[in-house]
C-alpha cells in the first residue's frame, strides 16, 4: 500500500479528479465539429501515470474502449519522449498509429505532460474519432484494406507543440491529408482546448491540496480499485471455463475466424487466455495488442460495473494474447474493422464468465457495429457521404429482457434521428423499426434488433458496409437461446441480393429508387425459454415482435398455454 | 363590491403542500404548510388555502406549481393512449436514439408508454424538403382511430415523419381523428413541437397525450373545488420554463409542467436575490433524495431545451435548467469494499427516512450526520413521526456502517459524511458555474427547501462563493414563485436552411404567427399585466457543425406587428453570439439557420418583498438558549435563535443556529449572519 491518506480527503479528491476528466470530455463534445465526437461521443479524456502511463482517472462520458486503451497511447509517448530525451512543460504529442496506441487510425490521440513546480506530475490525454484521415475510403471503414496505408495516413507520435509553441507545420501536414480539413481543424482545436482546461483544473487542485496529497490519493485509488477487483474475484468460484465464437470472415477471404478464450479464476486472480484464436488475417479485422488488452478491461467492467475506471482494476488480471494471432497483429496489418473483433472478444468473455457466475453476466448483445456508408453526387455535382453505425438488441440479463435497439457494448454512441439524415442526404428511410423474431428466446429474452430500409433519392450512389454476425448468431447464456443473425440486402434491377461476404459489401452501385436494407441481430436470451411466462410470450405476439410460428418454435408450451 | 385582490400560490410537494397568500391591497403576505393528501391532492390544496383565506371570492388569482405530471411520468400512471404514425416508423418511440440506461453493465430495458399493439401505421410520407411523397390515406387514419377507440384508448397522438417541414398530412389526419374521437385529447406532433428530430418530437407528443387525461382531470377537480368554495378568479399553472399558463392550456399541454414546482422555486429565488441586491445567484434545493442546483446570472435563469424524465422518456420543451445530483438529506452513506466512503445514490427518502426518524431505516444518512453533530434540534423534528429524534440510533448506525470500517469514532465519521456530501454538492455548484464559464466568486448561494441552509457555509468554503442568502421563508419558496412568475409562452419552428438566400418573408410569417398566438393568449387572460415582451432567437451553426449557438435577434414588435429582419442583421447577430461562445469565427464557413424560437411574455405585477420583513423583534427576545454543536473536531457552545423574531439589521456571529418551523440555518464559526431589510439572512465571512 502507498502512503496513508485520510479516507475523507481521498473520497473528496476522487470526486474532484473525476470531475476534471468529465469536464475535459464536455469541452471537446461542445467544440467538436464532427458528429462522431459531438453527438456520438467517440472520444475520451483522462489523467495518466507519469512513469507507467497507467490510467489514473478517466471521464465518465467517453467511449468505454478508450478507458483501457489510452494508457498504451500515453506509454507510446513516454517511450518516444525518452528517445527524444527532452520532455518539456508545454509539449504536446499527437499521433494516430493504432499499432502503438490501439483502436484504429481514425482516433487522433493528443498526449500532454503535466508539470507542477517544474516536475512531471502526470500526463493528460485526449482522443477523438476524426471524420476523415485520408486512405482509400471516405470515413476510413475500408472492408477490403490489406494494409494500414489503404486505411488512412499513419502519424507516429510527433510533437504538435514544443514547450508551449505549436508547430504549425505539423498542422499543415495533417490538414493536407484529410478530405475534411475544416472538420479536422475544429476537432483539433477542441482537443487542445480540453487539454488546456485539464492543466488549469489540475493547477487549481494541486494548489489547493498540494502535489503530494493528490499523488497519494491517485496511488491510493489504484490500490483500492485493485482491492475491489480482488474482492469480486474471491467471491467467484475457482475454476476454468472456455468459450469460443467466430467472425464471419476478414472481408478478403470468406473463411470464419475463431476467437477463443479460457477464463481461469484462482482465489483473487483471473487469467484470460486467448490461445486457440485464429492467426493474423489479410483483411482489416486484425487488432493491435493494446486494443486486445483494453477490450478485456471493457468486458470485465461490464461484468463488475461498480468498479472505478482506473488501471488498478486490471492488476489481478492476466491477459494472454498469443503471438501471431489476429489479436496482436504487427504494423502495417490493417485494423480498421477493430470494432467487430473486440465485440467478439467481449462476447466470448461473457460466455465464459457466465459459466462461472450465471447470475452476474448478461447474454451476448448484437455484436457488430454495422458501419454503412452510402455516397454519391447530387444533380448539381455536389458529393455527399452518409456514414453511420446501426444498432441491434442487447442480451437478456438475470433481471430483465434485453434492451431493444441498443448501442454496442464498446461504445455509448447514439444514432442520429432519421429526419437529420434525410435533411442532410438524398435518402428516405422506408423502415426504421424493430425486427420481429430477432431476439434470442429465454426466461428473459434478448432485446430486438432493427430493420433499416433506406431508399436512394438521387441518381446513382455507392454503398459500403462493414458488419459481422452474418453467419454466427449472438449467443444466449444460462440456457438462453441465440438471436437472429445480421442480414444485409440491396436492390438491383433484377431484384434483391445479399452480398457474397454476408456481412461486408464493397462498392455496391444503387440507382435512384433502389434501397439497401439492414436486418440487424437481436440479443441472446438469458435462461431457458421454457421458463418464460405465457403472459410475456403473449404480449410479444400481440405486439407483433414475435410471430405465432416463431413463438411455437421457440417457446412451445408457454405459447400454447398463452393461447388458451 | 367586495375587493378581490388576493393572489395565492400553491406548491404541492411529496410531503407538504405550501401556500403563499399575497394581499395586494394591504401589501401583506402569509404562508401556510399543510400535509399533502394522496391520491387526490386537491384535499390538501383546499385545506391549505382555507387555513389562510376564509372567503375564496376575495381571491383574484390562484397559481399552482404541480408535480402531478412529473409523478404520473415517473410512476408510469398516465392513461392508455394510442399512436397513429407513418408507415415503417411505428417503433421510433421504442427505439429511442439507440442509447442505453447506463454506460457500464448492459443491464436494464425500456418499456414505452404506448404498447406496440396500440401504435398503428398509415400510408403517408412527407420528405425532408416538405414535398408530400405519399398523401395521407384518411380512410386508413379513421380506421386506425376507430380501432384505438375500440381498444379503450383515452388519448391519441399523430406522429408523422418530417411534419416539422410540412404539416399538411398531419393536419388532415388530426382533423379526421378529432371528428370521431370521443374527447379532446388528440394532438399532432407538429402542434406540440414543430422541430426537426422525430424521436424527440414524437416522445414529447406521446408523453403529452399520456398525461392529458390524468392532468386535465386533476386540474378540473381543483378548479371545480375552488369554484365550489366561491372562487371566481383565474386559475393558472406554472410551466417548466418558469412562466405561468392558464389551466386550459395546461390541460392541453401538460408535458410543459414537467418541472413546474422546481421552476417556480428558482423564479422566486432569483427575485428575492435580485431585490436583495445580488442578481448573480446559484440556488440549491436540498430535498430528501436529491440536491437541485440552478444558476441565475444578471437576474436571468438559464433555459435548457430538453430533459429526460427517466431513461427514454424525453421531453423537449424550454425549461429552467436545473442540475440534480443524488445527495439529499436521506442519501445513504456507505463504505465500499475498497474502503472508499460514498454518499448515495441510494436514499432513505422521507419514508422511512433517516435512522433518527425511527421509521425502520438502519443505514446512516446525511441528516443523521447533522443530527449527531448537534446541528439539527432533536426535540423539534421537522420530518418523521417521533416526538424526539433518536440521536443514539443515528450515532450507532454511523459508527457501525462508516466509523468502524474507516477506523473513525462516531463523531469523526459523521463529520466525514458531511465533508463528502458537501464536496459532492459543491461539485454540482462548480458544474453550473465554473464549467459554464461563470466565476463563482461573483455569485451568492441561495439554499431553499428544508435542508440546504445547514450546508450554506460549506458551499461558500468549498466553491469560493462570497456569501449565502437564506430567504425568510425558504420552505415556501416555490409557492412564492407561483405568485411572482410571469405569463410566458415559448414557440419553436424548424427552418433548416442556409442564411444566404433565406426566405425572409417566410421567416417573418412564422415570427408573426408566434406573436399573434402569444398575444391572443395574453389578451384572453383575466390577469393584469404591467407589460408585454417578445423575444426571438435563432438556433444557428456553420454548415457541417453539430452544435448550434443561440442567437438573439434584435427585432422589435410594434403594435403587435413584427419588423422583418434582414440577412445582414441576422449575420451580425450570429457572429456576435458565435464569437462569445467559441472565441473566433470561421472565415469561410457558411452560416445556417436551424430553428426559430420565440417567447411572448406578459409581465405580472411585482410585490414588495419588504412586506415579508420582520416588523419588530430583538436579538435578546429571539435568543432561546444554547446547545453543543460539533465543528472541526470539537464541541462548541452554540447560541440558538428563533429566526423569525430577529429584527432587521441583527448580526449574529457564528457559531449559531437560527431555527424556524421548517428550516434550520447554520452559521458556522468564522461566519456572521445578518438580517437584511427583507428578512433574508445574509451569511458572510466575519471580519477578523
Amino acid at each position: 500500500m502507498t502512503q496513508d491518506i485520510d479516507p475523507i480527503t481521498l473520497a473528496v479528491l476522487a470526486g474532484r479528479m473525476e470531475q476534471i476528466a468529465d469536464e475535459m470530455d464536455a469541452t471537446l463534445f461542445r467544440a467538436a465539429f464532427n458528429p462522431i465526437i459531438a453527438e456520438a461521443h467517440d472520444a475520451s479524456h483522462g489523467l495518466y501515470h507519469a512513469i507507467s502511463g497507467d490510467t489514473l482517472v478517466q471521464g465518465k462520458s467517453g467511449l468505454p474502449i478508450f478507458v483501457g486503451v489510452m494508457s498504451f497511447a500515453v506509454k507510446a509517448v513516454i517511450d518516444k519522449a525518452a528517445e527524444n530525451g527532452d520532455l518539456a512543460d508545454g509539449d504536446i504529442y499527437i499521433f494516430n498509429d493504432a499499432h502503438l496506441g490501439g483502436t484504429h487510425l481514425s482516433d487522433m490521440r493528443l498526449v500532454r505532460p503535466y508539470f507542477h513546480d517544474g516536475k512531471l506530475f502526470c500526463y493528460l490525454a485526449s482522443v477523438g474519432h476524426w471524420h476523415d484521415v485520408g486512405g482509400a475510403v471516405p470515413g476510413n471503414y475500408n472492408p477490403a484494406a490489406t494494409d494500414a496505408f489503404q486505411e488512412a495516413f499513419v502519424l507516429p507520435p510527433v510533437r504538435l507543440a514544443k514547450a508551449g509553441v505549436v508547430q504549425t507545420d505539423i498542422i499543415d501536414i495533417l490538414m493536407r491529408n484529410t478530405r475534411l480539413p475544416q472538420s479536422a481543424q475544429g476537432d483539433l482545436n477542441g482537443q487542445l482546448g480540453a487539454l488546456d482546461l485539464g492543466v488549469r483544473r489540475l493547477d487549481e487542485l494541486l494548489g489547493e491540496y498540494g502535489a503530494d496529497t493528490v499523488r497519494n490519493a491517485l496511488d491510493a485509488l489504484q490500490d483500492r480499485a485493485e482491492l475491489l477487483m480482488r474482492g469480486e474475484l474471491t467471491d467467484l468460484p475457482d475454476g476454468r471455463w472456455e468459450a469460443e465464437d467466430f467472425l464471419d470472415n476478414d472481408g478478403i477471404t470468406d473463411t470464419p475466424l475463431r476467437i477463443k478464450v479460457a477464463l481461469e479464476i484462482q482465489g483473487d486472480r483471473m487469467t484470460l487466455d486467448f490461445t486457440g484464436t485464429a492467426d493474423r488475417c489479410a483483411g482489416p479485422v486484425n487488432i493491435a495488442l493494446p486494443t486486445a488488452v483494453a477490450t478485456a478491461y471493457v468486458a470485465i467492467k461490464h461484468i463488475f460495473p461498480g468498479l472505478p475506471a482506473n488501471a488498478g482494476v486490471m492488476r489481478p488480471i492476466d491477459v494472454k494474447i498469443p503471438d501471431g494471432s489476429l489479436l496482436s497483429a504487427p504494423f502495417p496489418a490493417p485494423v480498421g474493422g477493430y470494432t467487430e473483433t473486440i465485440l467478439r472478444m467481449v462476447d466470448v468473455i461473457f460466455a465464459a464468465a457466465s459459466q462461472a457466475a450465471p447470475d452476474r453476466v448478461v447474454a451476448n448483445a448484437y455484436g457488430t457495429i454495422n458501419a454503412l456508408s452510402i455516397s454519391g453526387k447530387r444533380a448539381n455535382g455536389q458529393p455527399w457521404v452518409m456514414f453511420s453505425f446501426y444498432g441491434g438488441g442487447h442480451g437478456g440479463s438475470p433481471e430483465s429482457d434485453g434492451l431493444n435497439h441498443g448501442n454496442a457494448p464498446i461504445s455509448t454512441a447514439t444514432i442520429p434521428p432519421l429526419e437529420i439524415l434525410e435533411a442532410a442526404y438524398p435518402v428516405m428511410f422506408k423502415q426504421w423499426a424493430l425486427r420481429p423474431d430477432s431476439a434470442g428466446a429465454g426466461l428473459h429474452r434478448g432485446g430486438m434488433g432493427a430493420i433499416y430500409e433506406i431508399e436512394v433519392l438521387e441518381e446513382s450512389a455507392t454503398a459500403f458496409l462493414f458488419g459481422e454476425r452474418g453467419r454466427f448468431a449472438p449467443k444466449g447464456v444460462a440456457g438462453g437461446a441465440e438471436a437472429a443473425m445480421n442480414l444485409f440486402s440491396y436492390e438491383q434491377d433484377d431484384g434483391w441480393h445479399t452480398p457474397p461476404m454476408a456481412s461486408k459489401m464493397v462498392g455496391i452501385k444503387l440507382k435512384r429508387g433502389q434501397s439497401v436494407r439492414l436486418d440487424t441481430p437481436g440479443g441472446g436470451g438469458y435462461g431457458p425459454a421454457t421458463e418464460r411466462t405465457p403472459t410475456e410470450v403473449a404480449r410479444d405476439v400481440a405486439g407483433g415482435l414475435l410471430t405465432p410460428d416463431h413463438a411455437t418454435k421457440t417457446y412451445g408450451s408457454a405459447w400454447t398455454e398463452a393461447q388458451q | 363590491m367586495k375587493s378581490t385582490n388576493r393572489m395565492i400560490g400553491v406548491d404541492v410537494g411529496g410531503t407538504f403542500t405550501d401556500i403563499f397568500v399575497l394581499d395586494e391591497a394591504t401589501g401583506t403576505a402569509q404562508v401556510a404548510k399543510v400535509p399533502t393528501t394522496r391520491p387526490d391532492q386537491s384535499g390538501g390544496f383546499l385545506a391549505g388555502i382555507n387555513a389562510r383565506v376564509d372567503d375564496l371570492s376575495t381571491v383574484s388569482v390562484v397559481v399552482h406549481g404541480t408535480t402531478a405530471g412529473t409523478n404520473a411520468l415517473l410512476e408510469r400512471k398516465g392513461a392508455k393512449i394510442g399512436v397513429i404514425t407513418t408507415q415503417g416508423l411505428r417503433d421510433v418511440l421504442e427505439m429511442r436514439r439507440r442509447d442505453r440506461p447506463q454506460t457500464w453493465g448492459l443491464r436494464g430495458n425500456f418499456i414505452p408508454v404506448v404498447d406496440r399493439a396500440l401504435r398503428l401505421e398509415v400510408p403517408e410520407r412527407t420528405l425532408a424538403d416538405g414535398t408530400v411523397r405519399v398523401p395521407v390515406d384518411l380512410d386508413a387514419v379513421r380506421a386506425a382511430a376507430q380501432s384505438l377507440i375500440d381498444q379503450g384508448c383515452l388519448a391519441c397522438a399523430i406522429l408523422f415523419a418530417n411534419s416539422y417541414a410540412n404539416a399538411d398530412n398531419e393536419r388532415q389526419a388530426v382533423e379526421a381523428v378529432r371528428d370521431i374521437w370521443p374527447n379532446s385529447h388528440v394532438s399532432a406532433s407538429s402542434e406540440i413541437l414543430p422541430e426537426i428530430r422525430e424521436f424527440e418530437r414524437f416522445s414529447t407528443t406521446a408523453l403529452n397525450a399520456y398525461l392529458q387525461p390524468e392532468v386535465s382531470g386533476y386540474l378540473a377537480r381543483l378548479e371545480s373545488a375552488l369554484h365550489d368554495g366561491g372562487f371566481d378568479g383565474e386559475f393558472m399553472i406554472v410551466q417548466s420554463n418558469g412562466g405561468v399558463m392558464d389551466a386550459d392550456t395546461a390541460a392541453r399541454l401538460p408535458v410543459r409542467t414537467a418541472l413546474s414546482g422546481p421552476a417556480a422555486g428558482v423564479i422566486a429565488a432569483g427575485y428575492i436575490a435580485q431585490a436583495a441586491g445580488f442578481p448573480d445567484v446559484i440556488t440549491g434545493d436540498m430535498g430528501g433524495t436529491s440536491f437541485d442546483v440552478s444558476l441565475i446570472a444578471k437576474g436571468q435563469s438559464m433555459l435548457s431545451q430538453q430533459t429526460s424524465i427517466d431513461f427514454g422518456m424525453v421531453v423537449r420543451s424550454p425549461m429552467i435548467e436545473i442540475t440534480t445530483i443524488g445527495a439529499g438529506g436521506g442519501s445513504i452513506a456507505w463504505v465500499d469494499k475498497g474502503g472508499l466512503l460514498n454518499i448515495g445514490p441510494e436514499s432513505a427518502g422521507s419514508t422511512p427516512g433517516p435512522v433518527a426518524y425511527g421509521q425502520g431505516n438502519t443505514r446512516p444518512t446525511v441528516t443523521d450526520a447533522n443530527v449527531v453533530l448537534g446541528r439539527i434540534d432533536p426535540d423539534n423534528p421537522i420530518g418523521g413521526k417521533l416526538e424526539r429524534l433518536d440521536v443514539e440510533a443515528a450515532s450507532s448506525a454511523i459508527l457501525y456502517h462508516v466509523g468502524t470500517p474507516l477506523g473513525l469514532d462516531a463523531l469523526q465519521a459523521a463529520e466525514a459524511i458531511l465533508r463528502v456530501a458537501n464536496s459532492r454538492m459543491a461539485g454540482a455548484l462548480r458544474l453550473v458555474s465554473i464549467e459554464r464559464g461563470f466565476d463563482p466568486k461573483r455569485f451568492a448561494f441561495m439554499p431553499f427547501g428544508g435542508g440546504g441552509a445547514l450546508h450554506a457555509g460549506a458551499m461558500m468554503a468549498e466553491v469560493g462563493l462570497a456569501r449565502a442568502i437564506v430567504p425568510r421563508y425558504p420552505g415556501v419558496t416555490s409557492a412564492m414563485g407561483c405568485v411572482i412568475a410571469d405569463m410566458r409562452q415559448d414557440f419553436v419552428q424548424t427552418i433548416n436552411t442556409a442564411l444566404a438566400g433565406i426566405d425572409l418573408p417566410g421567416l417573418t410569417r412564422f415570427m408573426q404567427d408566434h406573436v399573434d398566438s402569444g398575444l391572443a393568449t395574453l389578451d384572453a387572460a383575466r390577469t393584469h399585466f404591467e407589460g408585454r415582451d417578445t423575444e426571438f432567437t435563432l438556433d444557428m451553426a456553420y454548415l457541417g457543425q453539430t452544435h448550434t449557438v443561440s442567437v438573439p435577434l434584435p427585432i422589435t414588435v410594434t403594435n403587435g406587428r413584427v419588423t422583418a429582419p434582414t440577412e445582414a442583421e441576422i449575420a451580425a447577430a450570429f457572429d456576435t453570439a458565435y464569437r462569445a461562445t467559441y472565441g473566433r469565427l470561421l472565415e469561410k464557413g457558411a452560416r445556417r439557420v436551424i430553428n426559430l424560437r420565440s417567447a411572448v411574455t406578459g409581465r405580472r405585477p411585482r410585490f414588495d418583498l419588504a412586506t415579508l420583513a420582520p416588523q419588530a423583534g430583538s436579538i435578546d427576545g429571539a435568543f432561546k438558549g444554547t446547545r453543543q454543536v460539533h465543528f472541526d473536531g470539537a464541541w462548541h457552545e452554540t447560541k440558538l435563535y428563533r429566526r423569525l423574531e430577529l429584527p432587521i439589521g441583527a448580526e449574529i456571529t457564528g457559531p449559531a443556529i437560527l431555527e424556524q418551523p421548517d428550516t434550520t440555518v447554520l452559521i458556522e464559526p468564522g461566519l456572521v449572519g445578518k438580517v437584511d431589510t427583507y428578512g433574508n439572512t445574509l451569511i458572510e465571512r466575519a471580519l477578523t
